[in-house]
């Protein structure tokens, strides 16, 4: 329970996508434009980060990984497939992104036209990607951390992407010098936002 | 008509700097930010995806005829993780330390914006030799910035490039400290932001109201 909280908390602030690898930045720029969106965004994010990283970890620990297929006989025991981690991961992620948008659009088509665009693209979206390819360096020791380790990162990019946003929405009665308007001025934003983050590093549970 | 007629030519070095992937398209930022806290890794970063934007490019084009419409963004993908599964491979076998220091972030070529942004913008409507031009030349201007980004961050950070000193020893003695906070991730934005900064300033049309 300990380990779950300790993994959650890291995973939302120390370890934050956007402050500290900068996973997931294009859509960040793009959609940060007002609140309502990126907290639409944000979500579909977060619910794909916690579907797609327990199936991946199932993948890479019982298929992908160095002896990972000893399960199936002792003939097994010396395949390793790592070397297709990342063909298999993306193409859980762009098949998963797919339904959810099928189960969306059928189920909540309020949601689904005020996404748009954005749900197709969260299949391309480095946070996702991002997400299972540091679960498989971290080796969690359990699916269940994975799991949360999942909706922590998502968490922490919903976080950051509507702080953004408010920022920006306030942004709009600024002076700004002309070529630092727009994306300039976001980059700067940013940056100050990441160090603000940084003052987490320390904490530990 | 040469193989590097007028038109050619555009397309090879508009990405340079005033159709720039990262600072006008904004594409492909996560990882210009994330690997450049020194020369080296910028480098590499920079070469390994010219090289997998140009043959990804070249692939797509070659098929461009041939994918059906609603399955192209599966194809793109499974060419680009093709790609990028043999240039980790190949980093992994000639320089491991570099692609110890990248972490996933060569595995997140494939999420580059970039590269769907190219083969989706200019790959599935031109010939292959164009695509092949249009991939080196937004490659390059795509690594310009990392090694822009780079040289700052590893310069005013560690006072070394390339993992050598090159602020001299008697600066020190004066009182010069190093910048520690250009190591840390938010640096590399506002550097960043002074490059479109500078840019824009330059190139007024660019400008947003």
């Amino acid at each position: 329970m300990e380990e779950l909280l300790s993994t959650f908390v890291r995973s939302v602030f120390v370890e934050n996508m956007i402050f500290a690898y900068y996973l997931g930045m294009c859509s960040f720029l793009a959609v940060s434009k007002n609140v309502k969106t990126a907290l639409g965004l944000g979500t579909a994010v977060t619910f794909i980060l916690v579907c797609t990283l327990p199936i991946n970890y199932l993948l890479e620990n019982y298929i992908l990984k160095e002896g990972a297929l000893s399960w199936l006989g002792d003939r097994f025991t010396q395949v390793n497939l790592s070397f297709l981690s990342l063909l298999i991961f993306i193409a859980v992620i762009a098949s998963f992104t797919q339904l959810v948008e099928m189960v969306v659009e059928k189920f909540a088509p309020a949601l689904y036209a005020s996404l748009g665009i954005f749900l197709p693209l969260i299949a391309v979206n480095c946070a996702i990607l991002g997400g299972s390819l540091f679960m498989q360096q971290k080796a969690f020791a359990n699916v269940g951390i994975a799991s949360v380790y999942g909706l922590g990162s998502g968490i922490g990019w919903l976080l950051a992407i509507v702080g953004m946003a408010a920022i920006r929405e306030k942004l709009a009665y600024s002076d700004i010098p002309k070529p630092l308007k727009g994306l300039g001025i976001t980059f700067i934003i940013t940056g100050l936002m990441g160090i603000g983050f940084m003052c987490f590093s320390g904490l530990k549970i | 008509m040469g193989l590097l007629s007028g038109k050619n030519k555009e397309v090879l070095t508009g990405p340079l700097s005033k159709n720039n992937p990262v600072i006008v398209q904004m594409l492909g930022i996560c990882s210009a930010l994330a690997v450049t806290s020194k020369l080296e890794p910028s480098i590499v970063m920079g070469l390994s995806v010219t090289a997998v934007v140009a043959f990804a490019n070249v692939i797509i084009s070659l098929l461009r005829n041939t994918i059906p419409n609603r399955i192209r963004i599966i194809v793109q993908l499974v060419v680009c993780a093709a790609l990028v599964t043999i240039i980790s491979e190949v980093l992994k076998a000639f320089a491991y330390d570099v692609n110890k220091q990248l972490s996933v972030f060569v595995g997140l070529i494939i999420t580059n914006c970039i590269l769907m942004g190219r083969l989706e913008a200019f790959a599935l409507g031109n010939s292959p030799w164009e695509s092949f031009l249009d991939g080196i030349g937004n490659g390059l201007g795509y690594g310009i910035i990392l090694v822009i980004v780079g040289f700052f961050r590893e310069l005013l950070g560690s006072g070394t490039l390339l993992g050598l000193q090159v602020i001299p020893q008697a600066f020190y003695d004066f009182g010069y400290v190093n910048n520690g906070l250009m190591i840390l991730p938010p640096m590399a934005l506002i550097v960043v932001a002074v490059i479109i900064w500078v840019h824009r300033s330059r190139n007024k049309d660019l400008q947003e109201n």
